[in-house]
């Protein structure tokens, strides 16, 4: 009885909050004008994305095992710390692991690689545009913030707790949750209340997002779905999460190269574009027709 | 840490007792519950769950770390075990990583488990000659192990340790066999359940509990995995990718396919996942899923003293041909396998 007024109450003052919460179309346009995205690493795939993975949005990756998902997230959490005077964002990343695939060696040779490139593209330049030390490998790597997760609690419990940490570290620009499905698909006998729980965890990343003008980029598996009388690949977790995000890539193999596509998404139009892992992280794919060792 | 107790974690009693009355004991109970439901349970309201739920959570989620502090942990811990195999160390930047899963799958017969013997000595040699100088635990679901085989592949490849006085006792003395009566009883239960929801649950548990277990005692775990031929319906395609691709999809399908048992699921939760195949005519160890490593596939032989790669530059592989696994001109089944004519199995 009293729960149902108390939330009566908080509804009132709740409908409050949520006028002072709200913007012109035309105050969000140009807020959305200037918002950099965080680049991906392959210039094709940026283009389709709009310039690259956009902030205050979230974005759910999925694909086969092996496809690159880890790669690209471990990507993005680098590139975000591109600084601001490089064209970046400058900015901090947290990495929750729900799986154990962040390779720490990998991350490391992926930020080599972005930093050799930036100093080969601002090669004009006689001097360095920042102070020497921000352009250090173990620079980039102090500023990802790692969280282990080993159980659907424990995921819930982050990402309730990023709520204060995002406000004790307001320069983090991405949150990569590497992945989203693991511990779901597994453990929860109660697929109606876990729809609800995820469906709780996705508005709070999306709040968050926009609160703290972040990319949120959340990477799922892939599962097998009958229908119309085949089996399809479609992402794990079910139709009801597919409404959680606001957009969906897709990476997969077309031929020998490795694809992205864009599933769904409120402004961008589907499209498709290749990309390659290499030694040095995500990059666009050669041109040329001899295959470049990647080691 | 879901299980951690709600009364030991600093709310105030008043609502630490409502919780203990409900019967939310742990921080698991309490964040299983959607918001909604938990303040319907608790009768309180919104503003108290929400602080409480705050609490648990920040008690119950994991530590943060930064990628540089794993980092350093890792440059203390060695962080590989050196196969030995000198292209295949290369392209895994250094061997079979610590404190994460690295799976061998192939068809019966091909080599995997001479590969795991091989591991075994390996992580049990003393450091001085190059080892983790380590004991190692040997789980043979199958009764493949043959210890004369072991001290065989031994006296090969490292004659002047295992011909010292005591040594191979001492080196066969590190590796402990269990021939575990559950894990026979999982693989069973595999077999006999044909609905895709029983079967994704019984490798629940040993999934979890390898990937918690390698990564806290930061140790290399090392698993096999069988293989089974491929289902008509077993399509690899996005809605999509459309039509266009149903014609080659069906003149795949008239080849001999085999795939990794235990399905995508599992696929996804191995950190590395090395392919054992054969055709050509040769048996290849080709890298299918690495963080670290392009897909590179190696020409293998076994030999007395294990397994030994032909080329240490191997092939490069690409596009779907990544996770196939091809079993041709090897004279083994796929289930139930010639032995090896040297080996008495």
């Amino acid at each position: 009885m009293s729960a149902s007024i108390a939330m009566a109450e908080s509804s009132r003052s709740g409908g409050h909050a949520l006028l002072d919460g709200a913007q012109t179309a035309w105050d969000m346009l140009s807020e959305e004008q200037m918002q950099k995205p965080i680049t991906t690493g392959c210039e094709e795939l940026d283009t389709i994305l709009g310039g690259g993975i956009q902030c205050k949005a979230v974005t759910e990756i999925g694909g086969i095992p092996g496809i690159g998902k880890t790669q690209l997230g471990i990507q993005l959490a680098v590139n975000v710390q591109i600084p601001v005077q490089y064209g970046g964002l400058g900015g901090k990343a947290v990495y929750i692991d729900t799986e154990g695939s962040f390779m720490v060696e990998r991350a490391h040779q992926i930020i080599e690689g972005c930093i050799a490139d930036l100093f080969e593209n601002f090669e004009h330049r006689k001097q360095s545009l920042v102070c020497p030390d921000i352009l250090q490998p173990n620079s980039f790597l102090a500023n990802i913030f790692y969280f282990r997760i080993c159980s659907y609690t424990e995921q819930i419990a982050a990402v309730n707790y990023l709520e204060k940490f995002l406000e004790e570290h307001q320069d983090v620009n991405i949150i990569v949750v590497d992945s989203i499905t693991f511990h779901f698909r597994r453990d929860f006998d109660d697929l109606a209340m876990r729809t609800r729980v995820l469906g709780g965890m996705s508005s709070k990343l999306m709040r968050f997002a926009k609160k703290h003008n972040l990319a949120v980029v959340l990477l799922n598996q892939v599962t097998t779905k009958f229908v119309d009388g085949s089996f399809q690949l479609t992402l794990a977790l079910g139709d009801s999460w597919s409404h959680a995000c606001t957009n969906r890539i897709i990476l997969y193999w077309n031929g020998n190269e490795r694809h992205a596509y864009i599933d769904k998404s409120p402004s961008l139009r589907s499209a498709s574009a290749p990309f390659q892992v290499t030694s040095k992280g995500i990059r666009n794919v050669t041109s040329n027709c001899k295959r470049v060792r990647m080691m | 840490m879901s299980n951690k107790l709600i009364s030991q974690m600093g709310l105030p009693s008043s609502l630490a007792n409502v919780f203990s009355a409900r019967n939310i004991l742990t921080a698991k109970d309490a964040l299983s519950l959607p918001e909604f439901d938990l303040m319907a349970l608790l009768d309180v309201d919104r503003d108290q769950v929400r602080t409480a739920v705050a609490r648990i959570s920040e008690i119950a989620c994991p530590p943060c770390r930064t990628a540089l502090s794993l980092m350093e942990d890792r440059a203390l811990t060695g962080g590989y075990l050196p196969t030995r195999l000198l292209g295949l160390d290369r392209a895994l930047r250094g061997g079979i990583p610590f404190g994460a899963l690295t799976e061998l799958v192939g068809p019966s017969g091909i080599g995997k488990t001479q590969f795991c013997l091989k591991l075994a000595l390996l992580a049990a040699l003393p450091s001085s000659y190059g080892g983790l100088n380590g004991r190692v635990i040997y789980m043979d679901t199958e009764s493949k192990f043959h210890s004369t085989r072991l001290i065989e592949i031994g006296r090969s490849s490292f004659p002047h340790i295992f011909n010292s006085e005591g040594m191979a006792q001492e080196m066969a003395g590190r590796i402990i066999v269990l021939r575990p009566a559950s894990l026979d009883e999982l693989t069973e239960r595999e077999n006999e359940r044909s609905t895709t929801g029983q079967k994704q649950h019984s490798c629940h548990l040993p999934l979890s509990f390898l990937k918690s277990l390698a990564e806290f005692s930061q140790i290399p775990i090392v698993v096999t995995n069988q293989v089974r031929s491929q289902n008509n319906y077993e399509v690899v395609h996005y809605p999509f990718q459309g039509n266009t691709d149903r014609t080659s999809c069906m003149l795949e399908k008239l080849e001999s396919h085999l795939i990794a048992s235990l399905g995508i699921q599992w696929a996804h939760a191995v950190t590395i996942r090395l392919i054992f195949e054969a055709h050509s005519g040769q048996r290849f160890i080709k890298i299918s899923k690495s963080p670290t490593s392009p897909a590179i596939a190696f020409p293998f032989l076994v030999k007395s003293s294990g397994i030994a790669l032909l080329s240490d530059e191997g092939l490069e592989v690409t596009g779907s041909e990544m996770s196939t696994i091809r079993c041709e001109g090897l004279n083994v089944l796929v289930e139930g396998a010639e032995p090896f004519p040297h080996l008495g199995c």
